[in-house]
C-alpha cells in the first residue's frame, strides 16, 4: 500500500509538476470541468459550451494545415455536413443524438475523403482554392433543395442534447478532452507506437522525399483529411445538438475563418496552440458582445490580431510561452522548468548557451 | 431568350474578366494569391461614393480620385504586409482574407448595411433583338475594350512591361540582372489596385454597393483564374467568358437557378482543376520542391 503511494507520488512529480506545459494542461481542464460548479449563468455556460465545440474543431483544421501541410480554405463542409446530417437524421426520423453524432462524423469522414481525392493531386494554392469550393457549392445545393433542408431558415426543432444545460456542458467536455486526446496521440511525431504523426510531419515538410523514403503519401493523406473530418463533424454534431438549429451559416468561410484564426493565433501544428486560442480569443470576443459600443468593432480587432500575428508572432503564442516555461535539457532532452541550473535526469548544465555567449 | 443569355454573358464576362485580369497579374508576378482583389474593388467603390455624396465631387473627377486612391491603398498593402510574408503561400492567402475582412468591417462600421447606388454615367437603354441593354452596360464593354488595349501595350510595348513578363517568368534571374524584384512586385500590386478601382468605376453603377460584395465575385473570380490557368492573362478573358456563359444559362434556363450559379462555376472549376491542373492557357507548372 505505502509502496504504491509512493509510486503514485513520483510519478506526480515527476511527470506533471516537474513539466510546465502538462501542469497548465491538467489545471485548465480541472478548471473547466469546476465552471458549472460555480456558475450556473446559462450565458457563461453557453458560452464555454461553444468555446468547447469549436476547440474541437479548429484542433482538427490544425491536424490538416498543421502537421499534414493541406491548407484546408473550406473546413467548414465537415462541419456543415455532420451538423445538417444529425439534425435532419433527428427530426426526420427522430433518431436520439448519441445515434446520429457519430453517423454525421462519420458522413463528415465520407465527404472527407471524397474531398481528399483532388486534394491528392493538388498542392499549395490550388487544393486551398478547390478546398474553398466545396462548401460554398453545397451551400448553393442546400438552398436549391430548400423544401428538404430548410433553405435559409435551415433545420429547426433538432432534439437536445441532455436535459439540463449542466449535463449537456459535460457531455461536450467531456467528448473535446476525449477528441483531443485521440488528435494529440495521432499527430504525435515522437510517438513510439504509432508512425502516422512522424510520417504526415515528413509529408508536410517535403512530400518528395518522403514519397522517395518509401511511404504511400496519397494513403497518409487521405487518413489526414478522414481524421480531421471525423473530429471536424463530431464538432458539427455537437453544435447541432447543442443550438438545435443549423442553417447555412454552418458551411461558411467565417467560419473556416474562425479556425484558422484561433489556431494561427495559438501556434499552427500544436493541438494545444488550437485549444488554447479558442479559450482565449472567443469569450473575450463574447463578452465585447454585451458591450454595444465596441461590439461592431470586434471582427476589426480579430482581423488586426490574425494579420499582427502572422507578421510578427508567426509561431503563435503557445510556443512563444513555451520557450519561456520550459527548457529542454541539451544532452538528454528532457523539459526542465526554467529555473532549474543543471536537468533533473542527468545534472547536465541547463544555460550552456547562455553562459557561452555572455563570455567574452 | 438566347438574346438574353448572349448579353448577359458578355455583361457578366466583362466584370469577371477586368476583376480577374488584376488579380491574374499579381499572382503571375509576385506569386500573390491575393484575396483581398476584389476587397478593393469594393473599396473603391465605397471612394466613389464618398467622393460623390460627401465631398460633391463630379462623377469623372471622384472616379479618377477612388482609382487612385485604391491604387495607393494596394501599394501600402503590398509594402506593410505581402511583402514580408509573400514566400509563404498559406501565410498570404490567410492574411489576404484577413485583410478582405478588415475592409469589409472598416465600411460596416463606416457605412452601415444598408445597400447605396451610384448613379451611371448615361442613363437610358435601347432595345438589342429583345432585350433591353443600357447604355452603362455598352459603357462597360466599350471600356472593356479600351482596358485589354492598355493592358496589351503596357505588357508587350514597353520596358515596364518586358520586366513584369520577365519577373513573372523566372525572379531570381531578373534579380541578378540587377533589376529590383521587389519594386517590381510592389508597381505590379499598384497596377493590379488600379485594375481593381477600374472595375468598380464601371460595374458598381450596374450592380448596388455594399460591405458583403467582395464575397461572391471573389469566389467566381477565383474559378476563373483556375479555369484559365493561374498567372495567364488571356486565360483569365477567355475563363471569363465561358464561366460568365455557364452561370447566366443556368440563371435564366433553371427555375431556382442562381443558387447553383457559383456552384456551377465551382464545380467547372475543380473538374478542370483534377482533369488539367494547369488551366485552359496555362503553363505545366512542374513537381518542384518547396
Amino acid at each position: 500500500m505505502r509502496g504504491y503511494l509512493y509510486w503514485i507520488r513520483q510519478v506526480i512529480l515527476r511527470e506533471f509538476i516537474a513539466i510546465p506545459g502538462r501542469m497548465i494542461a491538467i489545471l485548465f481542464f480541472i478548471a473547466l470541468f469546476l465552471i458549472p460548479v460555480f456558475t450556473s449563468n446559462p450565458y457563461i455556460l453557453r458560452i464555454f459550451t461553444l468555446a468547447a465545440i469549436l476547440a474541437v474543431f479548429s484542433a482538427s483544421w490544425d491536424v490538416l494545415d498543421g502537421f499534414t501541410g493541406q491548407t484546408n480554405l473550406g473546413h467548414a463542409l465537415f462541419f456543415g455536413v455532420s451538423a445538417y446530417t444529425v439534425a435532419l437524421l433527428n427530426v426526420n426520423l427522430a433518431w436520439p443524438p448519441h445515434v446520429t453524432i457519430p453517423l454525421g462524423a462519420m458522413a463528415a469522414v465520407l465527404v472527407g475523403l471524397i474531398a481528399g481525392i483532388p486534394a491528392l493531386r493538388l498542392r499549395g494554392f490550388y487544393l486551398a482554392l478547390v478546398t474553398l469550393a466545396f462548401p460554398i457549392i453545397l451551400t448553393g445545393i442546400i438552398l436549391f433543395f430548400a423544401d428538404f433542408t430548410g433553405g435559409e431558415q435551415g433545420v429547426t426543432g433538432v432534439q437536445r442534447l441532455a436535459v439540463s444545460r449542466t449535463t449537456s456542458y459535460y457531455v461536450i467536455v467531456l467528448s473535446m478532452v476525449f477528441s483531443l486526446f485521440v488528435m494529440y496521440k495521432f499527430t504525435n511525431a515522437g510517438s513510439k507506437w504509432l508512425r502516422v504523426g512522424i510520417i504526415l510531419h515528413a509529408i508536410r515538410e517535403d512530400e518528395i522525399a518522403a514519397r522517395a523514403s518509401g511511404i504511400n503519401t496519397m494513403v497518409y493523406k487521405l487518413i489526414a483529411f478522414a481524421v480531421s473530418g471525423f473530429f471536424a463533424g463530431v464538432a458539427g454534431g455537437l453544435y447541432a445538438v447543442f443550438m438545435r438549429t443549423v442553417g447555412p451559416s454552418t458551411l461558411e468561410l467565417a467560419l473556416t475563418f474562425q479556425a484558422i484564426l484561433y489556431t494561427i493565433f495559438g501556434g499552427v501544428g500544436t493541438i494545444y496552440g488550437a485549444v488554447a486560442g479558442v479559450y482565449l480569443l472567443y469569450p473575450m470576443i463574447e463578452f465585447m458582445n454585451l458591450y454595444p459600443s465596441i461590439a461592431e468593432y470586434r471582427f476589426i480587432l480579430f482581423a488586426l490580431i490574425l494579420i499582427f500575428i502572422l507578421l510578427f508572432m508567426p509561431e503563435g503564442m503557445t510556443r512563444w510561452v513555451r520557450d519561456k516555461i520550459e527548457i529542454t535539457c541539451p544532452r538528454c532532452k528532457v523539459i526542465n522548468v526554467p529555473w532549474r541550473k543543471t536537468c533533473r535526469i542527468c545534472r547536465a548544465q541547463l544555460h550552456l548557451v547562455q553562459t557561452e555567449r555572455s563570455a567574452p | 431568350m438566347i438574346s438574353a443569355i448572349v448579353v448577359n454573358t458578355i455583361v457578366a464576362g466583362v466584370i469577371y474578366a477586368t476583376l480577374a485580369i488584376g488579380f491574374s497579374l499579381i499572382f503571375g508576378v509576385a506569386k500573390i494569391l491575393n484575396m483581398a482583389h476584389t476587397a478593393f474593388y469594393m473599396v473603391a467603390g465605397f471612394f466613389i461614393y464618398t467622393g460623390l455624396k460627401m465631398g460633391g465631387l463630379p462623377l469623372w473627377l471622384a472616379d479618377v480620385v477612388a482609382i487612385v486612391l485604391t491604387t495607393l491603398l494596394a501599394m501600402l498593402c503590398y509594402l506593410i504586409v505581402f511583402d514580408r510574408v509573400k514566400v509563404q503561400a498559406s501565410a498570404v492567402m490567410i492574411i489576404s482574407i484577413a485583410m478582405a475582412m478588415l475592409f469589409q468591417e472598416i465600411l460596416l462600421a463606416k457605412f452601415g448595411a444598408e445597400h447605396r447606388q451610384i448613379r451611371p454615367f448615361f442613363s437610358g437603354y435601347i432595345q438589342l433583338a429583345g432585350t433591353r441593354v443600357t447604355y452603362q452596360h455598352v459603357f462597360a464593354f466599350c471600356s472593356f475594350l479600351v482596358l485589354m488595349a492598355g493592358i496589351w501595350f503596357l505588357l508587350l510595348e514597353t520596358k515596364l512591361g518586358k520586366i513584369i513578363r520577365a519577373v513573372s517568368e523566372d525572379p531570381e534571374v531578373v534579380n541578378l540582372v540587377g533589376i529590383n524584384v521587389s519594386r517590381i512586385c510592389l508597381i505590379a500590386m499598384g497596377i493590379s489596385g488600379a485594375l481593381a478601382g477600374y472595375a468598380a468605376v464601371f460595374v458598381i453603377p450596374l450592380i448596388t454597393l455594399h460591405s458583403m460584395m467582395w464575397v461572391s465575385p471573389l469566389v467566381t473570380i477565383l474559378a476563373v483564374v483556375v479555369l484559365g490557368g493561374l498567372g495567364s492573362i488571356r486565360g483569365s478573358i477567355v475563363g471569363a467568358f465561358i464561366l460568365a456563359f455557364a452561370e447566366t444559362s443556368v440563371s435564366l434556363l433553371i427555375p431556382m437557378g442562381s443558387f447553383l450559379a457559383g456552384a456551377v462555376s465551382l464545380s467547372i472549376m475543380i473538374v478542370v482543376l483534377v482533369i488539367r491542373p494547369e488551366g485552359l492557357l496555362g503553363v505545366v507548372f512542374e513537381e518542384e520542391r518547396l
